[in-house]
């Protein structure tokens, strides 16, 4: 009995590892692309969240899930286009504190429009409730969010490997240098990128919105996590993200099954042990322009 | 250019995002002829939602006072500022009673922080009212002369949902299995609970240890399913309760789900169709009472929504304390602890008169189990609660519901 019970977390565990991926995988593309460590990713997030919410009340949820995280990405292109495009070739910590700055702007301005208070939402009927798969527990709504991610990265990876977009994108990412000298311009894959990520991330948020709290200050609570997974699976690695992802979900619900109380610190102690032994992460890859 | 290695560059993002928890201090600016009065309050973290209520309430109450001549003629000079976290709190309120010379402190909604205020409060001699934090143990084994305690604490709370199951038939000889915040507060309530467990025969088959931080309750709700209780009970706060309510509701598990805590705040934040069940709370804006019609007025007009129960605690606590320095005619420590010590008593916006119990410096009070209103009779998004009887009920004195001298292991050093 006692091992189902620590099976059923660490499936558990898998499905919430799913979700995480959709901030994450982002947040290490646009890393790996442009070197930006992108602080205001979480703010892309809540933004998904908040017009997610908003969008339902008119449209709803199917719609708002929907049309949501392609709003955002929109936001994502000025985003990229104005602000950082700056900042590929400046000095790196000129771009930390532009996004670090951002994502408080992004905070303040969620406030002023839709106040401190958070505003809630909905799962559709259909969606509620839970599924027993063989002796396992699962909710319905994150089997359909589990789903969606799982094409999603398909369609990433399609994208990235067998697509001339992804080739081009992934000799940026290794070698920036050789592609200008091909006579590529780097900057509209970038723009294509950063709009993935966004949009990826306020699909997350779009997500979420039913099942968590939607906040002002919800961005920075994704963050912390987004970059831990981000620092477990190593920078440049498609896959590396995902496995990271994953093993985060799954260790958090073995820690739980057996010392709740110990449940967050968990996945803290797992970047601390994988950075201990693999400094660059699971999969991380040597990247001349980082080193 | 210079080139950063990428360890670095993740180096300095982590320290980013650890900076953001930290927040700012506010500019204080110094003048004349006034009483300064210091407010911590937490306005980021699980609490900060609640707590930017209460801000808003302290800010009614201190306009207010303003306008109808301020305190022995002089008008408020309230600063408000973010607690953040025990440490912080204690650091704060330090500053304000040493550098910007508050006479009295008020605020705060987390158990931990409040302890270190109480304490700050303590070694300058000045009188610190404890407006949001509900741990027993704040008023009990750790109360001091200078701290006076405004919400219902948690034995409080328990007993009223208590009652309110007992009545249902929910608790007597029924499995039950608690969720609860690993803080002070959260330990001080599964206490309360289990005392209430052993009293009316019930049995605590499971409880989980939640870290504040956690915002994903999944695994939890798994070893809930797995441990087959009658009643699942929630002894968590702040944005933990909006959280577990909502994943609860996704999951859709066949045992009710109950509380012995919740803000209103958190209510609304979870959504209609997502919170069931019995929960208890101190203070909701349907009351009906001049005082409190008159409070939900002006918070409304003045702000565009609904008062939360932290705003108005946060508002009569700063207004029977402007009552009682014009009453005492002094803004003297000692003064003000003597003129509370009287039980003298204060109309709060409730049906009863409330008091500082002298011995423990309770604020004692009624308070009111909820259930939850269906979704299509509600008039507007705050519409929600539906107040069951006030307890204790209108012939039994109130301190009936309080913890008794003899389970309050409160002393005074004088």
């Amino acid at each position: 009995m006692q091992f189902e019970f620590l099976l059923e977390q660490v499936v558990n565990g898998l499905v919430l590892g799913g979700y995480y991926l959709l901030i994450a995988l982002g947040l290490s593309l646009i890393f790996s692309v442009g070197g930006i460590v992108n602080l205001a990713h979480g703010a892309f997030y809540a933004l998904g969240a908040y017009v997610c919410v908003e969008l339902t009340k008119r449209l709803g949820f199917g719609a708002a899930v929907v049309i949501a995280p392609f709003a955002v990405a929109l936001l994502g292109i000025l985003f990229e286009r104005f602000i950082l495009r700056r900042f590929y070739t400046a000095d790196p910590i000129l771009s930390l504190l532009v996004t670090f700055g951002l994502a408080m702007v992004a905070e303040q301005a969620i406030r002023m429009i839709w106040g401190a208070a958070p505003v809630s939402t909905e799962i559709p009927q259909g969606f509620r409730g839970s599924v027993i798969v063989g002796d396992f527990l699962f909710s319905r709504y994150r089997l359909l969010i589990l789903a969606v991610v799982a094409a999603i990265l398909l369609g990433i990876w399609l994208l990235l490997h067998k697509t001339s977009f992804g080739r081009v994108v992934r000799a940026g990412i290794q070698r920036p240098d050789m592609v200008a000298a091909l006579g590529i311009r780097l900057q509209p894959y970038m723009t294509a990128i950063v709009m993935l990520g966004v949009g990826m991330a306020a699909l997350g948020g779009a997500f979420f919105a039913p099942i968590t709290t939607v906040h002002p200050a919800m961005g920075a609570e994704i963050m912390t996590i987004a970059f831990v997974v981000v620092v477990i699976g190593g920078l440049g690695s498609f896959w590396g993200v995902v496995i990271a992802a994953l093993l985060v979900g799954v260790v958090r619900g073995i820690a739980i099954h057996f010392e709740p109380a110990a449940g967050e610190a968990s996945i803290y102690i797992l970047m601390f042990l994988v950075l201990l032994v693999r400094p660059r992460g699971l999969l991380g890859e040597r990247i001349e322009k980082f080193e | 250019m210079i080139r950063y290695p990428r360890r670095t560059l993740l180096r300095a993002g982590a320290a980013f995002v650890g900076a953001s928890a930290l927040g700012f201090p506010a500019i204080v600016k110094g003048q004349a002829e006034k009483i300064r009065i210091g407010h911590l309050t937490p306005l980021t973290g699980f609490l900060g939602v609640i707590g930017s209520y209460a801000q808003l309430g302290v800010k009614l109450a201190a306009e207010e006072i303003n306008q109808s001549g301020g305190i022995l003629g002089k008008q408020i000079d309230l600063l408000s500022e973010d607690s953040i976290n025990p440490a912080t709190a204690s650091t704060k309120a330090q500053r304000m009673l040493e550098q910007d010379g508050a006479m009295v402190l008020l605020g705060e909604i987390s158990s931990a922080s409040s302890l270190t205020i109480m304490q700050v409060a303590e070694r300058n001699k000045k009188v610190f009212f404890s407006t949001g934090a509900r741990s027993d143990a704040l008023r009990g084994k750790n109360c001091n002369k200078y701290s006076f305690h405004c919400d219902i604490p948690n034995t409080v709370m328990v007993n009223a949902v208590g009652t309110a199951l007992s009545q249902k038939g929910m608790v007597k000889g029924k499995k039950f299995f608690t969720l609860t915040a690993d803080y002070i507060f959260g330990h001080d309530l599964l206490k309360a609970a289990k005392t209430f467990f052993g009293a009316h025969e019930a049995n605590l088959i499971g409880d989980e240890l939640i870290p504040t931080d956690a915002t994903d309750f999944s695994p939890y709700l798994l070893k809930v399913r797995q441990a087959k209780p009658d009643v699942v009970c929630c002894n968590l706060a702040g944005n933990q309760v909006t959280n577990l309510v909502k994943q609860y509701a996704e999951f859709g598990l066949p045992y009710p789900l109950v509380g012995f805590n919740l803000n209103t705040g958190d209510a609304w934040a979870a959504g209609a169709g997502n919170l069931t069940g019995t929960w208890p709370t101190v203070w909701y804006h349907t009351l009906n009472n001049p005082t409190s019609h008159a409070f939900v007025a002006a918070f409304s007009k003045k702000y565009g929504k609904t008062p939360e129960n932290h705003a108005w605690i946060d508002y009569i606590t700063l207004k029977l304390l402007a009552e009682a320095i014009n009453t005492a005619k002094s803004t003297d420590s000692n003064e003000l602890i003597a003129y509370f010590e009287k039980q003298a008593q204060f109309d709060i916006g409730k049906a009863r008169k409330a008091y500082f119990r002298s011995w423990d410096h309770q604020l004692v009070q009624e308070a009111y189990p909820f259930t939850v209103k269906p979704k299509d009779q509600m008039k507007d998004q705050w519409d929600m609660l539906v107040l069951g009887e006030a307890v204790p009920a209108a012939g039994d004195p109130l301190e009936t519901i309080y913890p008794t001298r003899e389970q309050n292991p409160c002393e005074m050093k004088a």
